[in-house]
């Protein structure tokens, strides 16, 4: 697929990387401020969708297989189910999912225990689940309705 | 503030009566992109902040693989053809419609009017909620700490359709005639 | 109540979509408009006159907070409807390389 003009590419290159630390900002900060995981996610796999629309595939050689994201889609959701299991262990009351971290004084960052470990693992998964399925079908675009 | 959801509803019920109507594809996926970005400033007018972003995002991606699959087939719509439309079948439509909308009222009857909501539940999961979590954004507290088993069936749900589009679009170990 | 009624009508819309029209990508699109209004309806019935978003900051006491269950029930909601929304595309793409059209009266060939 080729890409677009080279206003929209000198564009590219400034913006998205302000897209993709806005959203890892949303995630960081999901317990204190609007936003969260599921909202930080979509913003940092839009940059990604992004740079692959402007630039076209063929510019930058993807390597027609979409086999990493996948991998870091399965790591994030594995993660998340680690620490809800660890949980069961550590907590000392044997119930899923309890909140075993610290939770600090309200309102700074390092605050309200186990949420900021999972706002990142959900935001990993879905980032990698969109891109994932936005990579399929360009590939299977490029290879079969050529 | 109520006028201005009733402005907005009538402007996205427009927009998905002519998105199903129009003639060709590619106008009815940008009709469609009307009913999605009218949700938002819905979203924002009630008050919900977080899915106002996570809804803005979601529709701008779903319009880009919208438009990817109909530049990539076709963009005619079929031509209606003009076959004996029964009389029956519009008095059926007209009966279903009036035991839907005659249920749907008999259902609202137990709720409140708009905008007088009786907080019985919530107020079990706002007072205590900011102590109890630790998170000032009280809806992330519910969603990862009251819910969070919830949340753990939300991710499963992702992980499995995005399992079925990568067997669907599967191009290695086929046998292409 | 006049906000519910104009909710429900979308949904009916549609679902008239899904089952009067021919065309593969406008059933898509009905799917797309029904999880739509089912999503605003939920958020419609948690509001407060005068309420504000459930994030607390500055000084809580005497501030109305509108209901955070529903929107919480809803921020899942919205991500799941995309990627059914994508699964069902990647569906009809496959549909059309083998068949050639979008109409649903002549995809029904169960050939090999």
């Amino acid at each position: 697929m080729k890409g677009m003009t080279i206003i929209v590419k000198t564009v590219t290159q400034i913006v998205c990387g302000v897209i993709f630390l806005y959203g890892i900002y949303i995630i960081v900060h999901g317990h204190l401020t609007p936003g969260g995981g599921f909202a930080g996610g979509t913003i940092i796999a839009g940059s990604f969708i992004l740079l692959i629309l402007a630039f076209g595939s063929e510019f930058l050689a993807l390597k027609k297989e979409e086999t990493g994201s996948s991998i870091l889609e399965s790591t994030g959701i594995l993660i998340f189910l680690i620490v809800a299991v660890l949980g069961m262990i550590i907590g000392g009351l044997g119930i899923f999912f309890i909140n075993f971290l610290p939770k600090g004084v309200i309102g700074k960052l390092l605050s309200a225990g186990v949420i900021p470990v999972y706002n990142v693992a959900v935001g990993m998964e879905v980032a990698a689940a969109l891109l994932t399925v936005f990579l399929a079908l360009l590939i299977y675009r490029d290879e079969v309705l050529k | 503030m109520e006028l201005f959801l009733i402005i907005i509803l009538v402007l996205m019920i427009g927009g998905a009566i002519f998105s199903l109507e129009a003639r060709d594809l590619l106008s009815a996926v940008i009709a469609y992109g009307i009913v999605g970005f009218g949700l938002v400033i819905c979203f924002l007018l009630l008050q919900a902040p977080d899915l106002a972003l996570v809804q803005i995002v979601v529709e701008t991606i779903t319009l880009i693989i919208m438009i990817a699959v109909i530049l990539n087939s076709t963009r005619d719509e079929i031509k209606p053809v003009k076959g004996k439309r029964s009389t029956i079948f519009v008095i059926f439509v007209f009966i279903f419609i009036g035991l839907f909308l005659y249920f749907f009222n008999r259902t609202t009857e137990t709720l409140s009017a708009f905008g007088e909501h009786v907080m019985r539940m919530s107020k079990a999961y706002l007072q205590p909620g900011a102590e109890k979590t630790g998170s000032a954004n009280l809806v992330t507290g519910v969603i990862f700490d009251y819910r969070g088993y919830d949340t753990l069936g939300e991710a499963t749900i992702l992980f499995t359709a995005v399992i079925g589009v990568l067997t669907v679009l599967r191009l290695k170990g086929r046998k292409e005639k | 109540m006049i906000v519910y009624i104009l909710t429900v009508f979308l949904f009916l819309i549609g679902l008239y979509g899904v089952v009067a029209k021919r065309n593969l990508i406008k059933i898509v699109i009905g799917i797309a408009l029904m999880e739509y209004s089912v999503n605003l309806f939920l958020i419609l019935v948690g509001y407060v006159k005068g309420g504000t978003a459930p994030i607390l900051s500055g000084e809580v006491i005497g501030k109305v907070f509108v209901d955070p269950l529903p929107q919480a029930m809803v921020l899942t909601a919205i991500v799941i409807g995309l990627a059914t929304t994508a699964l069902l595309l990647a569906i009809a793409i496959r549909i059309y390389k083998k068949y050639g059209t979008f109409d649903i009266r002549e995809i029904k060939n169960l050939k090999g």
